[in-house]
Parts: structure tokens; C-alpha cells; sequence
């Protein structure tokens, strides 16, 4: 079996790792890091990802793209609040929020793609193999919408995701793998944008999640948020500065805050130094720990009701949790740890690094894919309930939520009108009574046969299968027929945009494929033409004018060629040029063996001719 | 179980889900019940240790994890088994959803929704929908509306202790009516035990599940 690799792809940094001789590594970048920025930015010489792109925070910001996981199975209304932190412009189609860059604009699977095939082209550099298999990690609480489009990323990036896996549960195979952790553990995971609990019970190698809440929308984001606030008041206050209508001020006051916050995990209080646009001077201040903590405090706050919730939903309480695990960079805080060690009543775990642990999970679970590890087992849950759309715009609940995935329901369905061709279903997820105040997550039309009202009867399966994501089936239970159903997602992209997108990606990986090329064909065929010069005029007299003639001849033709843009011509003029030139080289290394075998120097030769 | 040829090599499976001649995985029959499923007799009472221990057997022999290098039936198969799997052990596991359940294969669906409170409820349950409407409308940070909010969670403690009795009861009619089938006899008196047995039951599930949302309402309303 072919490999498969396991993908964190996160708010702020993506990482990539595989299965060496039993024990889940990480894949280092030739700079020796192992996380890449999730980063996207648009230069003059195309798109670049990773740490080149986050250098263009700041000074090219509006066509850097970076959190783009916020956006990941969104539509424009659910970011409108903040759309004001984010320095590039964002649209919606379809329901889809686009990002424009440049001339272009990109969905956030697009984007997302990117990011993912730097992390394949990392590994494939690092195994010497071609990588096309991933398990790809999300958050626990991301719903069908936002998992979908996890994976339409992975397609657009040539990836074949064979699995979608939440991030805590990818933390727990990690440390169940590498620490033999039993009993119940409550898995903490604060990241850059997101924020997962999950409680699991592991014993004998099966990992059964009993809960899972969070909040998709929560993460170091929010915090780095808060101090730049902060700063950017001050710097009104003292310079009457409004740094808003400077976009690349705004990223780097964003990027020291977020230095500051981390530097006050390990320091109690830190300097902050930021230059001004227009020669306007330099501010500084000094940040504490304490007021850190009093800014955010509400946010790290705001982790504990989830914790509450899934304790509940659990039937536990917090005594019967056997181990805390922190993951993520967030939980570096020690706020953060204060917070979780007073709801639990125990001392956190953090033995394995925090901002590595999800990939290293992910690996395991491609390794439990290929058939490497087979005495582990995930059973996850549905974090959301689904449900259909009933009379009076009610939610009607299926499958409820943390239901052990995969998980199926049947709902039989009729007509109320003789003669009635077609059902309207519309699928929900969400924990409330209204259908408005639910996720909408996809609509579709049952076929009917024109029969009286009452008679037809269409049996729909809904499942959600190993990767969290909805599949429904529908059958005639008169004839027995399926029928296949498509599916309108309400906030994805259909399966022709996504096919279009696939295409795109490899159309412009063979531009970029191209334009490799030409480049290669233009630098070699310079050294080529200078050597050749210089071969002639150093040794034109050993060959006959034809042959020189023919020679300059060639020369002319290949730098036509290299002026064009076509590397195949290149190629093909720079072999027609070695052919003419063989003569030459073959006189000149005659006549340089012969001046060697009489024992003088080429140079002495030289001269005397 | 009722399978009886293997879907890939046609010969002949005896309620085992894998052939013993190709060991291809056999799809869960759609006439089995959740007890059959999971391999236990059907009884009200079941050792949760036991029952679990069988959940993750099974689910090593249907996870789609374990599927992934195997032919498209077979991915669907599993997939199948595996979300039917999980459906049995979520209903077994819990002792009223289980009873719910095994009083629906017996005598056909208990579910029905109760409209009006039980009988001897009545009086009590009515009293209380009042005192939730007043404290509804009024100011509930006043002293009448802390006095009516005080009023309410004694009332949640009451309904709470009461749900607990009809659990303790559906307990006791659990353990008589394993006895019951343990016993297996065919006679007339067996059969009006049975009989009222279910009757019993199924008043009291339908109770509790009752009392149950008035409490939910209560707690969604105090708080």
C-alpha cells in the first residue's frame, strides 16, 4: 500500500508528518522547522506559501492571506464582525466566501490547497517518493460544511483524503501511542483559531470519544487581537495616530503583539517597540503579564462552559477525569493552564509538544489506514446534531449529537398532494429548536411518482460516516429503487466548482511546471553559448571555416530561441549547437592532450601560437 | 442473522459475520435486533462490562479504519455494520432506551408522545404549568419573582425525586420480567404476566419520559 501522510493543516501553522519504523515524526523544511506558516501571498513572481509569505505580512498585507481557516465552509454573513482585522478583501459566491488577490480571487479551499501541497512537496522532497494520500486533521467542533471543505482541499492540492480526523483525538492516538495513557482523559485544545474539548476513554488500544464540544471560532487569534487593541489605543492616545488606514502597520502591530503574548508565557513583563508610518516616530511600552491576563481573560474564559458541556454530556464530572492533555500553542499561556488545572482539579499534561502533537497523531491514523498499526482504534463522535427541516420551521433531530460515528438514521418520507413529484428536504445541524438558528447545511429534492397523496414511500438513509461528513441515500420502498440525490450545500462548493478547481490546479501547476522549465532551458543555454564562444574563439583554427561557420551559425539560432519561450525549442537548438560544436571540442581536446604529452603547459602552448 | 450464503463465494454463513471459507465480512442482517446483534439474550438486564467489551470487539471487526486496502463491497459493508453497530450499543447501553426498545420488539412501538400528565400527577403538574407561566411574565428579579423561582426549584427537586421512584420501579419490573423469560413457560398465567408486564412498563416509561421534559422545561426556564 501506497503511504499516507498525516496533515495538521491549522489556523496559523500547518505541519506534515508519516510513520518512521513505528514511531510518528514530523517533517522538517530544509530551514530545520517543522511547522509551516499557513500563509498565502501573492508577489510579483507568483504565489509563494509558507515563511517567505509571512514576511509579506507586513509589507505587502493586502495580498497576504494568512487564518484562512476561519473561512473554511463559510459564507461572508458569519465573518461580517470581523472582516475589519483582515487586510485582504473578501467577497462571496455561491454562498462561498472568495478571496481576492490580485486579479483573481480564490475560495478558502483554494487557498487552503496551497498550503497543502507545500507540505506535500515537502514530504514527497523528504521520502523521495510521490505523496497522493492524506489524512487530514480538523477541529472537533467543525460541522459537515466545514469538514467538506477541508476535503475539497485536499483534492484541489492532488491529495486523496482518506480521512478526516479531529484534532484532539489526533492529540489522544499520540499519547496513547507514545505514553500507553489509559482511562479518561479530557483532551484541551486551544489553537491559533480554534477551540476543541474533547473527553475519551481508552482502554485496551480503543479510543471511544464519550464528548466533544468547542467553539470553531475561538483561538490565540482572539488574545493577539485584544493586545494590538490595546496598542493601537495607545498609539492614538500619544501620536494621534489612527493606524487603521495603514494595513501594513496593522500586521506588524498584529505580529508583536502575538510575540509579546508569547514571550509573556516564560518573562513577567516584556518591552514592545513598534516603528510609525510616515517618519512619525517609534512606540514603545512595556506589557506585563498581569495586564495580558486582564485583557483576556474573558476568552480564556469562554473555553470553560464547552468543558462544561461535554463533562455533562459525558455523564461525568470532573474528578472522573484521569489525565488532562493540553495541545496547541494557545495552551502555552499559563493562564491557560491555571484556568484548566482549576476546573479539573489536576495538574495538565504536556509531555509532548504541543504545537506538534496533533500532526504526530494524524501520522498514527494513516499508519492505522495502511494496515501498520493494528492495535488502535479511534471511535469518534458527531460533535453537532442533524436533523431535517419540519413543519412551522422546527429542526427535527436524526442523529444527535456525540452519536459514535459512523452513525446512520432512516426517516421515511410521503406526499400530501395527489400527483406531487418531489419532496423538499433541507438539512440542519445545530443543537437549537429553529431551523433559523441552526447551520443549514445542505438542500435536496426527493423524485416522486405522480401518485395519490399518502402512497409514495421514500425511505432516506442519512449517514455520517468515519470522517464526520453526511452522505445521504434514497430508496423507493414500493419498487425497491435507489435513487441518487445531489446534493446543494449551503455554504461548499458544488462538485463541478470543485472538479473546475482540480483542474485549475494542475493547469496552473503545469504553468508553473512550464515556466520551471523555461527558466532551466534559458540558464543552461547561456552557459552553453558562453562556453561555446569561448571554445571558438580560443580554438577556431583548429577546425575549418565550415565547421567554425556552421558553428556561429547554430550559436544565432539557439539565442533566438532563448529569447522565445518555448523550452522545448531551447532544448532542441542547444542539441543542434552541441552537434556542430563536437569538432571543435574534439580538435581542442586532441590538441590539449597533445601539448600534455609533450609536457608543456596549455598556457606556454599558448603562446608560442 | 438469517444470512445464509455468502455474498462473495456463495457458500453457506450460519449467522457469522465472516465466511469461514473466503472470511470475506457479512453484512449485518436487517431482520436482526440489536440484542442479536451484539450477541445477547433478550433481557432487560444486561452486565455493561460485558457489553462493552463486545461494542469494541466488534468494532475491530467492522471499523471502516480496518477497510481501507479492501474492495468497494466490502468498505460498504462495513460502513454499514459499523453505523448499525453503533446504533445497537447506544440503545442497549442505556437501561430505559433498552427497555424502549425491547417493549417495541415485543409489542409493538412505545413511544407514543403523552399529551396530558399522568392521573395521579394531575393536580400537581397543572398547578406547576400555572406557576411557570406567572413566573415567565413576571419581573424576575423582583421579590415575586425570586418567591415563584424559589417555588419552582422545589418543585424540580420533587419531580426530580419522583422521576428516580419510576426508575427504581422499572428496575424491579426488569429483573420480573428476565426472570419471566428466563423461565421460558407457555403458560396461560406466564402469558398474562407477560402481558402485564409490558402494560406496567410501558405506563411507567411513558411517565417518566413526561416528567422528564416538564423537569428540562424547568431547568431551561430557572436556570
Amino acid at each position: 500500500m501506497t503511504r499516507i501522510v498525516g496533515i495538521d493543516l491549522g489556523t496559523t501553522n500547518s505541519l506534515v508528518a508519516y510513520m518512521k519504523d513505528g514511531t510518528p515524526t514530523v517533517i522538517a523544511g530544509r530551514s530545520g522547522r517543522t511547522m509551516v506558516p499557513s500563509v498565502v501571498a501573492l508577489t510579483d513572481n507568483g504565489l509563494i506559501v509558507g515563511d517567505s509569505a509571512k514576511e509579506h505580512l507586513t509589507r505587502n498585507s493586502g495580498r497576504t492571506v494568512y487564518s484562512v481557516k476561519r473561512f473554511m465552509g463559510k459564507g461572508l454573513a458569519d465573518v461580517q464582525s470581523e472582516l475589519s482585522y483582515f487586510p485582504y478583501s473578501l467577497t462571496e459566491q455561491g454562498g462561498v466566501i472568495r478571496i481576492q488577490l490580485g486579479e483573481k480571487s480564490y475560495s478558502p479551499p483554494q487557498i487552503s490547497a496551497m498550503i497543502l501541497k507545500e507540505l506535500k512537496q515537502r514530504a514527497e522532497s523528504h521520502l523521495g517518493e510521490s505523496i497522493t494520500k492524506a489524512v487530514i486533521t480538523v477541529p472537533a467542533y467543525f460541522n459537515d460544511s466545514q469538514r467538506q471543505a477541508t476535503k475539497d482541499a485536499g483534492m484541489i492540492a492532488g491529495l486523496e483524503v482518506l480521512r478526516i480526523i479531529n484534532e484532539p483525538t489526533a492529540a489522544s492516538l499520540a499519547y496513547g501511542l507514545q505514553e500507553k495513557t489509559q482511562g479518561t482523559i479530557a483532551v484541551y485544545d486551544f489553537g491559533g483559531g480554534t477551540f476543541d474539548i474533547s473527553i475519551l476513554k481508552l482502554k485496551n488500544g480503543i479510543f471511544e470519544v464519550l464528548a466533544t464540544n468547542g467553539d470553531t471560532h475561538l483561538g490565540g487569534d482572539d488574545v493577539d487581537r485584544r493586545v494590538a487593541d490595546l496598542f493601537l489605543t495607545d498609539i492614538r492616545k500619544a501620536f494621534g495616530i489612527d493606524l487603521s488606514a495603514y494595513p501594513d502597520h496593522m500586521q506588524i502591530v498584529r505580529l508583536e503583539a502575538e510575540r509579546a503574548k508569547i514571550r509573556l508565557s516564560d518573562e513577567l513583563k516584556t518591552k514592545i517597540a513598534i516603528d510609525l508610518p510616515d517618519g512619525k516616530g517609534r512606540f514603545t511600552r512595556e506589557l506585563t503579564r498581569d495586564q495580558l491576563e486582564t485583557v483576556t481573560a474573558d476568552i480564556i474564559e469562554r473555553t470553560l462552559a464547552p468543558c462544561r458541556f461535554a463533562l455533562q454530556d459525558a455523564g461525568l464530572s470532573p474528578a472522573d477525569i484521569d489525565e488532562v492533555v493540553l495541545v496547541g500553542g494557545s495552551t502555552r499561556m499559563p493562564l491557560v493552564r491555571q484556568r484548566v488545572e482549576s476546573l479539573f482539579g489536576k495538574k495538565p499534561h504536556c509531555h509532548l509538544n504541543p504545537d506538534e502533537v496533533v500532526a504526530l497523531g494524524a501520522a498514527v491514523q494513516a499508519d492505522i489506514l495502511t494496515g501498520g498499526t493494528t492495535d488502535m482504534l479511534l471511535l469518534d463522535v458527531t460533535p453537532l446534531s442533524l436533523g431535517i427541516e419540519t413543519m412551522g420551521g422546527v429542526m427535527s433531530s436524526l442523529i444527535r449529537r456525540n452519536t459514535t460515528i459512523p452513525a446512520s438514521a432512516k426517516e421515511l418520507f410521503t406526499t400530501y398532494v395527489d400527483g406531487q413529484t418531489g419532496v423538499d428536504i433541507h438539512i440542519l445541524q445545530g443543537e437549537r429548536e429553529l431551523v433559523k438558528d441552526n447551520r443549514s447545511l445542505a438542500r435536496f429534492r426527493l423524485k416522486v411518482a405522480p401518485l395519490p397523496a399518502g402512497v409514495p414511500r421514500i425511505e432516506v438513509t442519512f449517514l455520517i460516516d468515519a470522517n464526520g461528513i453526511l452522505n445521504v441515500k434514497a430508496s423507493d420502498m414500493r419498487t425497491g429503487q435507489t435513487q441518487s440525490i445531489e446534493v446543494k450545500p449551503s455554504y461548499g462548493l458544488s462538485d463541478t466548482e470543485v472538479e473546475r478547481m482540480i483542474e485549475d490546479s494542475f493547469k496552473f501547476a503545469q504553468q508553473d511546471v512550464d515556466a520551471r522549465k523555461l527558466i532551466e532551458a534559458r540558464l543552461e543555454a547561456g552557459a552553453l553559448m558562453t562556453t561555446t564562444e569561448k571554445s571558438l574563439a580560443d580554438g577556431d583554427k583548429l577546425i575549418g571555416q565550415e565547421e567554425a561557420a556552421a558553428i556561429r551559425d547554430r550559436l544565432s539560432l539557439l539565442k533566438a530561441a532563448a529569447d522565445g519561450n518555448d523550452a522545448k525549442a531551447i532544448r532542441a537548438r542547444m542539441a543542434d549547437l552541441e552537434q556542430a560544436a563536437k569538432p571543435l571540442s574534439v580538435a581542442m581536446l586532441d590538441d590539449s592532450l597533445k601539448r600534455s604529452l609533450k609536457g608543456k603547459k596549455v598556457s606556454e602552448v599558448s603562446k608560442r601560437d | 442473522m438469517a444470512r445464509s450464503m455468502c455474498w462473495h463465494c456463495q457458500s453457506e454463513v450460519a449467522g457469522e459475520y465472516f465466511c469461514e471459507r473466503c472470511v470475506k465480512v457479512q453484512p449485518v442482517s436487517k431482520d436482526a435486533d440489536y440484542f442479536t446483534c451484539l450477541g445477547f439474550p433478550r433481557r432487560l438486564t444486561i452486565d455493561l462490562g460485558m457489553l462493552e467489551a463486545k461494542f469494541y470487539e466488534l468494532s475491530r471487526a467492522f471499523h471502516p479504519d480496518f477497510y481501507q486496502n479492501k474492495s468497494e463491497t466490502e468498505q460498504a459493508i462495513s460502513l454499514s455494520n459499523a453505523a448499525t453497530l453503533n446504533t445497537a450499543y447506544r440503545t442497549l447501553r442505556d437501561p430505559i432506551q433498552r427497555a424502549e426498545y425491547l417493549l417495541d420488539l415485543e409489542a409493538g412501538a412505545v413511544k407514543e408522545i403523552r399529551s396530558s400528565p399522568p392521573a395521579d400527577l394531575f393536580e400537581e403538574i397543572l398547578e406547576l404549568q400555572d406557576t411557570l407561566e406567572e413566573y415567565r411574565a413576571s419581573d424576575q428579579s423582583s421579590d415575586a419573582g425570586k418567591q415563584l423561582r424559589a417555588q419552582l426549584q422545589t418543585e424540580q427537586t420533587a419531580l426530580e425525586r419522583r422521576k428516580r421512584e419510576m426508575e427504581e420501579q422499572l428496575q424491579h419490573l426488569f429483573r420480573q420480567w428476565d426472570e419471566l423469560q428466563d423461565k421460558g413457560e407457555a403458560t396461560s398465567a406466564a402469558r398474562a404476566d407477560r402481558e402485564r408486564l409490558l402494560k406496567q412498563m410501558r405506563e411507567i416509561l411513558s411517565n417518566r419520559t413526561y416528567v422528564k421534559n416538564i423537569v428540562s422545561d424547568l431547568v431551561a426556564t430557572i436556570g
